[in-house]
């Protein structure tokens, strides 16, 4: 190819995104002046009782994110560390901690908790995060403890998940005073039913060569599925951005110019280095079409029921990504290489988080046994940016390409 | 003592230790962790023996775990991958913090042994509910036990075994008590040893050594030295070296919150209860590892409460290195220990630790300090 392909229009979505971002925010920043609760909780926790009563929920992690994005993770994880926190610990907890201590970030700290809610179905790093938020801001802390489905649910994992459901709600009706409607609750489950299938939906559109995004988008219109799940507004957006995606696919516009191969993300992002890391690949035609990450927010779907939304709820928090086998974590991750016909998988072994790390050793293992596609692994960290080696980075990612195009016949 | 000779030895003697109780009859099914039921698996016939790393260079554990993982999981990892683990049946995975979940994977994913199992405990242990959770998972390992094993335990098993493990809890608290109050009569190293011993060589030998032990001490002369007593508090702790170079220093461990010592053997299995309700009470109520949760200040409570107890002049925390639980527990137990006006150091130790001996200045300059 001697002349460079001119960009591909950007995705019309994205600034109505940022804009329900924002206003978003300010409600959660505005909730004492207007009488409302705000809760803390974890990404992977069960929201939908929070927006069915009314309590505006807030995610650290989400924020953590921001922080990386805004290149602000290693001020405040450098600030965690004086505060005595070991600078192994996951950048999102380093961070949210010490900001709620200086107010700093991006949106000057989040709003002060009312309560708490932590789900471990993620890792064993948010009970000891939300330990000591509770302490700090002495405010109730519910834990919604999900066993660990090594190899399955069982009987007395579900049994055990099912009583906290109720702890979970006669909680949160304590902490608000109020009752719970149950009417209001169906809508609401419905309605996060409704937004994790969409948000499917939209990952699903990756799938078309040229893909008409890349996980990197996938990466920024997450934040409503995880922030605004239950909602109207989420089930309303994604439904336009799937029309816009779609009709890139029609109108034959990728992500990616030239797009010819094609790759599979594991872990959470470098949100520090998106654009770096997006630009590397594409200037290989390369597009990151999707990833493990952004897809936990619609994987549990299968277990969920729209219309006993309270019930299930148990079985679809407790069985995300991050809460089963490796093995089973590999069978996903298969799966996604052919529904996504990918040539090459690149893993970032996340020094944050040893839960989605410890095992990619395996999983690569047993995706080049099973595929022969190349497989790399980076080692980097989501916030702060001080594991960050960009040149041997970029060597990695050139040699890996080579070997990616070797491959699929077209060097 | 001759008997705590026998300790040290079936440590470093592993292979042959392991051996010996093979000839028993006796298969043997090892666990990482101390939230391991061990009553469980001795009343099926077989021989609960808790892993450690044995310390050995990382060379095949590279290609599964990263180096930022703790020394405990990547060491056991190495030793099992090593063979040095060949004399195992079986073994069992406690829930605790992310890495150990990982292992367990890593390691079923890789297996080289018959027998495997999963505990998905609870995390939190204060509820009526994760009481019921922690009590159904002890019964779906004993099904498990059975299953593989194919036999039957009985709650005269169990009945028989948890008195057997209560004896030895017994005679450690009666040793460590002792050992507590008397500082310099036992050597840090050798209190260490019969703890870790009693982990992991025959249990109904280690019952009638730690027996002599115990009233052996009561002939003992107690000349009073005045010490400089510590705490020891973190993650797991076996390092011998340690203790020496807190004695080296003028200095004493008078007591602990490792799981490798006190929070192992304080405290007993209620005998009068359901065998597996009061296992599954035991575990809730005993002192608190920080990958569990019972409450916000649980950990600092106990700590202080110990510091007190044992009149002890300082806490020195033994922090493995990329050990998530201890390190976010630190700050704040420091926080509180501060506020009594109780001095500590924190002490992070990485996979070389064991033959580095570089703690030692900073233990010395600690232990004079206090
Ligand atoms: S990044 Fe990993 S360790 Fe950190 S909160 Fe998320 S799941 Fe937990
Ligand atoms: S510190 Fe806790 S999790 Fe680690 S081995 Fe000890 S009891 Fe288990
Ligand atoms: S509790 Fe700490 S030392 Fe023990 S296995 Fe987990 S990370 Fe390693």
């Amino acid at each position: 190819m001697s002349d460079t392909p001119s960009p591909p229009p950007k995705i019309m979505a994205a600034k109505k995104m940022r804009d329900l971002m924002t206003t978003y925010y300010l409600e959660a920043l505005s909730a004492a002046q207007n009488h409302r609760q705000v809760a803390w909780i974890t990404s992977g926790g069960p929201v939908e009782p929070l927006v069915a009563m009314d309590i505006i929920p807030v995610y650290p992690e989400n924020h953590g994110a921001m922080i990386g994005s805004a290149k602000m993770g290693e001020d405040l994880c450098a600030k965690a560390e004086d505060m005595g926190y070991s600078g192994d610990l996951c950048a999102y907890a380093r961070s949210d901690i010490a900001c709620a201590v200086v107010k700093g970030g991006p949106i000057g700290g989040l709003p002060k908790p009312d309560m708490l809610i932590c789900c471990n179905n993620i890792c064993g790093t948010v009970l000891k995060w939300y330990e000591i938020q509770a302490r700090y801001f002495q405010v109730p802390l519910f834990i919604f403890d999900t066993p660990v489905c090594h190899t399955g649910y069982t009987p007395e994992i579900a049994a055990y998940v099912k009583t906290q459901v109720n702890e979970y709600i006669a909680f949160l009706e304590q902490v608000s005073g109020k009752k719970m409607d149950p009417a209001r609750m169906n809508a609401v489950g419905k309605l996060s039913y409704e937004g994790q299938r969409l948000w499917q939906q939209v990952l699903n559109t990756t799938a078309h060569k040229p893909s008409p995004m890349s996980a990197f988008d996938a990466f920024f219109f997450l934040a409503l599925i995880v922030t605004l799940r239950g909602t109207q507004i989420a089930v309303d957006f994604y439904k336009e951005l799937i029309a816009e995606l779609e009709q890139r696919i029609k109108d034959g516009i990728g992500v990616v110019p030239d797009e010819t191969y094609r790759l599979l993300w594991d872990n959470l992002p470098v949100w520090h280095r998106l654009k770096w890391l997006s630009d590397r690949f594409s200037a290989h035609q390369a597009c990151l079409v999707a990833d493990t990450y952004t897809s936990a927010w619609c994987g549990a779907l299968k277990y969920m029921d729209e219309n006993n939304f309270l019930d299930s709820m148990a079985e679809a928090y407790t069985r995300i990504y991050l809460n089963i086998g490796v093995d089973e974590m590999a069978e996903e991750v298969l799966k996604m290489i052919r529904f996504y016909d990918i040539h090459g998988l690149v893993m970032h072994s996340n020094r944050s988080c040893k839960p989605y790390s410890f095992g990619q050793m395996d999983i690569m293992r047993i995706v080049r046994e099973k595929t022969g596609i190349p497989v790399l692994m980076i080692e980097a960290d989501m916030v702060d940016p001080r594991s960050f080696s960009e040149s041997q980075i970029e060597t990695r990612i050139d040699a890996f390409m080579e070997i990616v195009k070797h491959k699929a016949g077209r060097s | 003592m001759k008997e705590i000779k026998r300790f040290h030895e079936a440590a470093s003697q592993l292979a042959d230790t392991a051996a010996r109780i093979r000839r028993t009859g006796r298969k043997i099914i090892g666990y990482p962790c101390s939230y391991a039921p061990e009553e469980l698996i001795h009343a099926a016939g077989c021989h609960p023996m808790r892993l450690f790393s044995s310390g050995h260079g990382i060379v095949q554990a590279e290609n599964h775990l990263q180096s930022y993982c703790c020394s405990v999981v990547r060491g056991i990892l190495e030793d099992s991958l090593a063979g040095r683990l060949d004399f195992l049946d079986g073994t069992m995975f406690p829930h605790t913090c992310d890495s150990m979940q990982r292992l367990s994977d890593i390691w079923r994913m890789n297996g080289a042994y018959e027998f495997f199992a999963d505990l998905a405990l609870p995390a939190k242990l204060n509820t009526p509910n994760s009481a019921v959770y922690m009590e159904s998972v002890l019964a779906r390992c004993k099904a498990d036990l059975e299953t593989a094993l194919k036999i039957s335990i009985t709650d005269a098993d169990l009945a028989a075994s948890i008195a057997l493990f209560n004896r030895i809890r017994t005679h450690l608290s009666t040793i460590h008590d002792f050992y507590s109050r008397h500082p310099g009569q036992i050597r840090g190293s050798d209190m260490n040893a019969l703890v870790k011993g009693a982990m992991i060589m025959d249990r109904d030998e280690a019952a009638a050594l730690l027996a002599d032990v115990a009233a052996s001490l009561r002939h003992m002369p107690v000349p009073d030295t005045p010490v400089t007593r510590v705490v020891l508090s973190g993650s797991v702790c076996d390092i011998p070296d340690l203790f020496d170079a807190v004695e080296a220093a003028g200095g004493a461990v008078v007591g602990d919150d490792l799981c490798t010592g006190q929070r192992w053997f304080d405290g007993q299995v209620a005998e009068d209860q359901p065998p597996l309700t009061a296992l599954a009470n035991r575990y809730r109520e005993r002192v608190i590892c920080p990958s569990k949760h019972a409450g916000l200040t649980t950990r600092a409570d106990h700590l202080i409460s110990l510091v007190n107890k044992t009149r002890a002049h300082g806490v020195l925390f033994v922090m493995l290195k990329f050990c998530d639980p201890h390190a976010f527990d630190y700050p704040y137990l420091k926080e509180c220990l501060d506020a009594k006006g109780i001095r500590s150091m924190a002490l992070e130790m990485d996979e070389g630790y064991r033959n580095q001996g570089q703690f030692s200045t900073r233990i010395e300059t600690f232990i004079h300090m206090l």
